[in-house]
């Protein structure tokens, strides 16, 4: 099985999940940018994370044979705090990066009118730099929150095919199915959907526009989500290629139209390799410097 | 077509960089989005010593990031200048803050504003152990602003990393009798560890005999 994983947050994973993720056949993914778990303090801490996505976060991930990119966002949650409204001044200097294949995540978390600007902001931000956008729909008030921001895409002018409506269940599914934006689904093991629930939607909805994601993260949440639920489709007699049409060409398709995807196999996949003079083994390294 | 940008191998290629270089000239600060996507949007690869890594000398995606910095360069006032080559440094990957390092000898550094960015920008990439960096700045005629203890620094970071003495600008006119005690030092220190001595030290040492004669029996040869 052939796997792009469209969100994962791999800063918060081990090298053990890098194996384990490569083992089971992801070769390619994206990490959108998000919060920590708790808020950041100031604008600086924006630019350290993505400083990391675009350069350490993805430099590592190659050395388990992974092509590595990143979505660029001020998160719903943190544009609510008003020591971070500058990150917006600073998005296109990343906007403008290589490794950088969409704007996200952005949307809703309360609905208030400050994420509601930075929403609109960044959906302008997408439009110029030729980017397609991740949205992350809120876990309380969900429909009501997928409505509205199927509303001010529709409002922003930009393609629906080249946004990605995430966290999707049985509630939202139709709505974003009818706005023609490519449907995201986080198969989580508590919350969200199950890999079971994600097998009926499919069957209902059939594969097309149909993305499946770990977002694995901090939390409790596994890289190999998407996995189960291609053993999970085939079980319940989909074929493969249906699967790889799930997993791996339609995530490719829409992020692809960024333009920036890099998809050829890591060659020889070295991890003595170093980033900026420093590698992911520890201590000596094969030439004899300090790691 | 005219002779400019020869470096690059294709027609569209110079004249996607002469797009950009206008649109520097008319729109300076369109350089912040530029200058990241250069490589994606002119040309990227081996420069001219052929070198993918850009330690031996500029790769095509540095010589593209120059141009655009020189036109930056005809556009700002000083002060404004220094403020913007700064911010391509402090938010660049390693490739673009190689290629601004590359491009520091475009600053007219008799102002102080762009002699000052110049010696924070070669004093941050020869803290890192990256070797581009280290390399690209050392390369730089701006070293010539380091105070010579700096300098003598950068000299035994490359003699550390592995960047080649040869390509340091200040070398050999500039190596001092202290200079030339720390590459002994160094030597003497692999040397008595039992690990490879850099063949470049030679490249100071043959200048002060004194120094290589603490070598005796560890000496390099040519």
């Amino acid at each position: 099985m052939r796997i792009f994983d469209p969100h994962i947050h791999m800063t918060s994973r081990t090298t053990d999940d890098y194996e384990a993720l490569y083992g089971a056949g992801v070769r390619a993914l994206v990490e959108p940018s998000f919060w920590l778990g708790q808020p950041r303090t100031g604008v600086s801490s924006f630019r350290d994370y993505f400083d990391g996505l675009v350069g350490w976060e993805r430099f590592r991930a190659e050395r388990f044979g992974i092509r590595h990119h990143c979505a660029i966002a001020l998160n719903p949650k943190e544009a609510n705090d008003p020591r971070l409204t500058e990150v917006l001044d600073i998005l296109p200097r990343y906007l403008a990066k290589d490794g950088v294949v969409a704007v996200g995540e952005v949307g809703f978390d309360s609905r208030t009118a400050e994420e509601e600007k930075a929403f609109r902001h960044q959906l302008e931000l997408a439009k110029e730099f030729g980017l397609p956008v991740l949205v992350h729909t809120p876990h309380r008030d969900k429909a009501e929150g997928t409505r509205r921001t199927l509303q001010l895409v529709a409002e922003s002018g930009i393609p629906a095919e080249r946004v990605l409506v995430d966290h999707l269940n049985e509630a939202t599914v139709a709505m974003v199915h009818e706005s023609g934006c490519t449907l995201g689904f986080s198969i989580y093991p508590d919350t969200k959907m199950s890999p079971e629930r994600m097998v009926r939607v499919l069957s209902e909805w059939g594969p097309e526009r149909m993305v499946v994601n770990s977002a694995a993260d901090w939390g409790r949440s596994d890289p190999l989500a998407t996995l189960r639920t291609g053993e999970a489709m085939l079980a319940a007699g989909f074929t493969g290629r249906d699967v790889e049409r799930v997993l791996w060409d339609n995530p490719v398709e829409f992020y692809g139209r960024s333009g920036r995807l890099l998809l050829d196999e890591v060659s020889g996949a070295d991890r003595t390799a170093t980033y900026s003079g420093n590698s992911v083994l520890r201590g000596e390294r094969a030439n004899g410097g300090a790691a | 077509m005219s002779e400019e940008y020869a470096f690059l191998g294709s027609a569209e290629a110079r004249e996607a960089l002469s797009a950009q270089v206008a649109d520097v000239r008319a729109r300076p600060a369109r350089i912040a989005v530029l200058f990241p996507a250069a490589a994606r949007s002119v040309a990227r690869g081996p420069g001219p010593s052929g070198d993918p890594d850009g330690v031996a000398g500029p790769t095509l995606e540095d010589l593209v990031r120059v141009e655009l910095l020189t036109a930056l360069a005809g556009a700002l006032a000083p002060a404004e200048l220094a403020r913007e080559v700064g911010d391509l440094y402090r938010h660049g990957d390693a490739g673009e803050r190689r290629a601004v390092l590359r491009g520091l000898d475009v600053l007219d550094t008799g102002r102080e504003e762009l002699a000052a960015v110049a010696r924070e920008l070669l004093a941050d990439a020869v803290r890192t152990n990256d070797t581009r960096l280290v390399a690209a700045a050392s390369a730089s005629g701006t070293t010539a602003l380091l105070d010579a203890h700096s300098w003598r620094q950068g000299v035994l970071k490359c003699l550390f990393t592995g960047v080649p003495l040869g390509s340091v600008a200040g070398i050999p006119d500039r190596a001092d009798a202290e200079l030339a005690r720390m590459c002994a030092d160094h030597a003497l220190e692999r040397a008595v560890a039992g690990r490879p001595v850099p063949d470049d030290v030679r490249l100071v040492l043959r200048h002060f005999p004194e120094q290589a004669a603490r070598l005796g029996t560890h000496r390099t040869e040519a």
